[in-house]
């Protein structure tokens, strides 16, 4: 593993070696590295690119990474993984994508993920986005996920892209069963030019389905975010969208949280706010002896922790 | 310690919030400042501070000319400031507040000391976002805090009291006591509150942006009291009362 590729991984999936466990390493369209455990088993797929990660039921307490490195420029890279989580399982999956562009032509990644979270079964899904590299040439991550959430079942996903991606494209679906809960978080900074968009679809399908969508960013410079995030409840349920955004300089947000109940019994509310940084909390800040800029970092560090 | 000198402060249209102070805090004391609601306390305080720049005049702290020094510069030079309605930062936990507050990241149990001098089950906050969820009365126990976990040369508080119930305030008092001896150089409090006056050194008495009275307690207080029982006092919260 060369240091490019090192730096990379220690920025998307705080990996500094080989992680334990099971894991697949993805570089410029190709596996630099796979295991496969007793009860997490990685193999790849026949038809087109991508892994199945398979969890066996009741796995407890054990973890995937799953990383990809992109750090070839004009790459294009698609990639279809798919994710199932056995009943009872309690995992945690790192995933997340780095590109480094040194070029002039653009890097790009999709992933597209579906996720089956069988009855009960607990997941924890991390994943970050970063780019960087001096080439003029974008990096673009396009990711697309998919969850069906059986009955029981429990899923946190916290989707990150703090720095370097120059356009995004997020396509979030989930549905629902009885009893199933989905939260959602969402950690986004653009800066310069960059684009970010961001649809979810949340569908509560079954009676006592819960979700909470956070959605947390910042928009610096010239950089524009759209996020649009949709919570559907079809059945008894309870959704909670918050969108909260700061901007800065000459960026542009849209926040458009979206819901709709189509029984009586559903429960969904929506909060979105855009503002900047209150001119109050700088003050408080340089009382600490802390300079305008440093009070700056640190809310927005802390806005997005 | 602190001088201030000829010290005006003027907005346009409102005319002179501080009208020509000058006046002298030695080192080492307790000073409470006090005196009808828009008599200009809060913004003498925020002058000091830096948060407003003065019209004219200047300010000298431990014989260094601060008036034109930013405030980060005058915090590193041992001042700090509690506000009256401290911000909320959204994914800032108290930790982290009172960590930058010190400079440097508080182990747990030097966190949860300052949370319990300020009457807050310290274990309970710790983790717990400095934002919306917390109640005006918690923030502002938070911002004292603040102040606790650094070592100033001076420190100025802004009306503490203001959103703090009564039965805290007593053990509050305390603190303020411990703490001007322990971590505080000098202390300086706009404060309507009579059971702060008592504990203070000095007051000085300010009104229509000038100085009214200033000297020790002893010499104050009683004429403060006398001007009282002339004074119709507001049937509302402390708050409307400035002294109770």
């Amino acid at each position: 593993m060369d240091q490019l590729t090192k730096t990379i991984l220690e920025q998307v999936a705080d990996l500094h070696d080989i992680p334990q466990g099971a894991y697949n390493i993805r570089q410029d369209g190709q596996s630099a590295g796979r295991r496969s455990t007793e009860n997490i088993i990685i193999q790849p797929k026949k038809d087109k690119p991508g892994i199945d990660i398979l969890i066996k039921p009741n796995t407890k307490n054990e973890s995937v990474h799953i990383p990809v490195v992109v750090t070839q420029s004009g790459l294009t890279d698609l990639v279809y993984n798919h994710f199932e989580v056995g009943e009872n399982a309690d995992v945690l999956i790192v995933a997340g994508c780095g590109v480094h562009n040194d070029g002039s032509k653009a890097s790009r990644h999709d992933g597209i993920h579906t996720f089956h979270i069988g009855k009960n079964a607990k997941l924890r899904y991390v994943e970050k986005h970063y780019g960087q590299g001096e080439g003029s040439g974008e990096r673009i991550l396009n990711p697309t996920t998919v969850i069906e959430m059986e009955e029981g079942a429990y899923c946190e996903m916290e989707m990150v892209q703090i720095k370097g991606v120059d356009s995004t494209k997020r396509e979030t679906s989930a549905k629902l069963k009885a009893g199933a809960k989905l939260i959602m978080i969402e950690k986004l900074m653009t800066h310069g030019r960059q684009e970010a968009v961001s649809n979810m679809d949340i569908e509560l399908n079954g009676p006592d389905s819960v979700t909470q969508i956070i959605s947390r960013s910042v928009a610096k410079e010239d950089s524009i975010q759209i996020f649009h995030p949709k919570a559907i409840g079809n059945e008894r349920c309870r959704a909670h969208v918050q969108c909260d955004s700061i901007i800065m300089d000459r960026a542009k947000i849209s926040s458009i949280p979206e819901i709709a109940a189509n029984h009586p019994e559903a429960e969904i509310v929506h909060e979105a706010a855009i503002g900047r940084i209150n001119n109050d909390q700088l003050l408080k800040l340089q009382t600490f002896g802390l300079t305008a800029e440093e009070a700056e970092s640190v809310i927005v560090e802390g806005f997005l922790s | 310690m602190l001088k201030l000198q000829n010290l005006t402060f003027e907005i346009e249209g409102k005319g002179k919030i501080i009208d020509d102070i000058s006046f002298e805090m030695p080192s080492g004391k307790f000073l409470v400042i006090t005196g009808p609601n828009g008599g200009g306390k809060s913004t003498l305080a925020r002058l000091i501070m830096g948060i407003e720049r003065p019209t004219s005049g200047r300010i000298i702290f431990n014989d260094v000319d601060i008036t034109e020094k930013s405030i980060s510069e005058r915090a590193k030079m041992g001042i700090g400031f509690g506000f009256q309605q401290p911000p909320r930062f959204k994914g800032m936990t108290v930790r982290r507040l009172l960590s930058l507050a010190e400079g440097k990241e508080l182990t747990e149990d030097r966190c949860c000391n300052y949370l319990t001098q300020v009457g807050l089950c310290s274990k309970d906050y710790l983790n717990r976002e400095a934002d919306f969820s917390l109640s005006g009365g918690e923030m502002k126990r938070i911002e004292i805090a603040t102040l606790m976990a650094r070592e100033l040369k001076l420190a100025i508080y802004d009306e503490p009291e203001a959103g703090i119930d009564l039965w805290s305030f007593k053990t509050l008092v305390e603190s303020f006591k411990t703490m001007s001896k322990s971590r505080h150089e000098s202390v300086m409090i706009i404060s309507h509150q009579e059971r702060i006056m008592q504990i203070a050194d000095d007051v000085l008495m300010l009104a229509n942006g000038r100085i009214r009275a200033y000297g020790t307690r002893e010499e104050i207080l009683p004429t403060l009291m006398g001007e009282l029982e002339n004074c119709e006092l507001s049937p509302e919260g402390s708050d409307n009362k400035w002294i109770s």
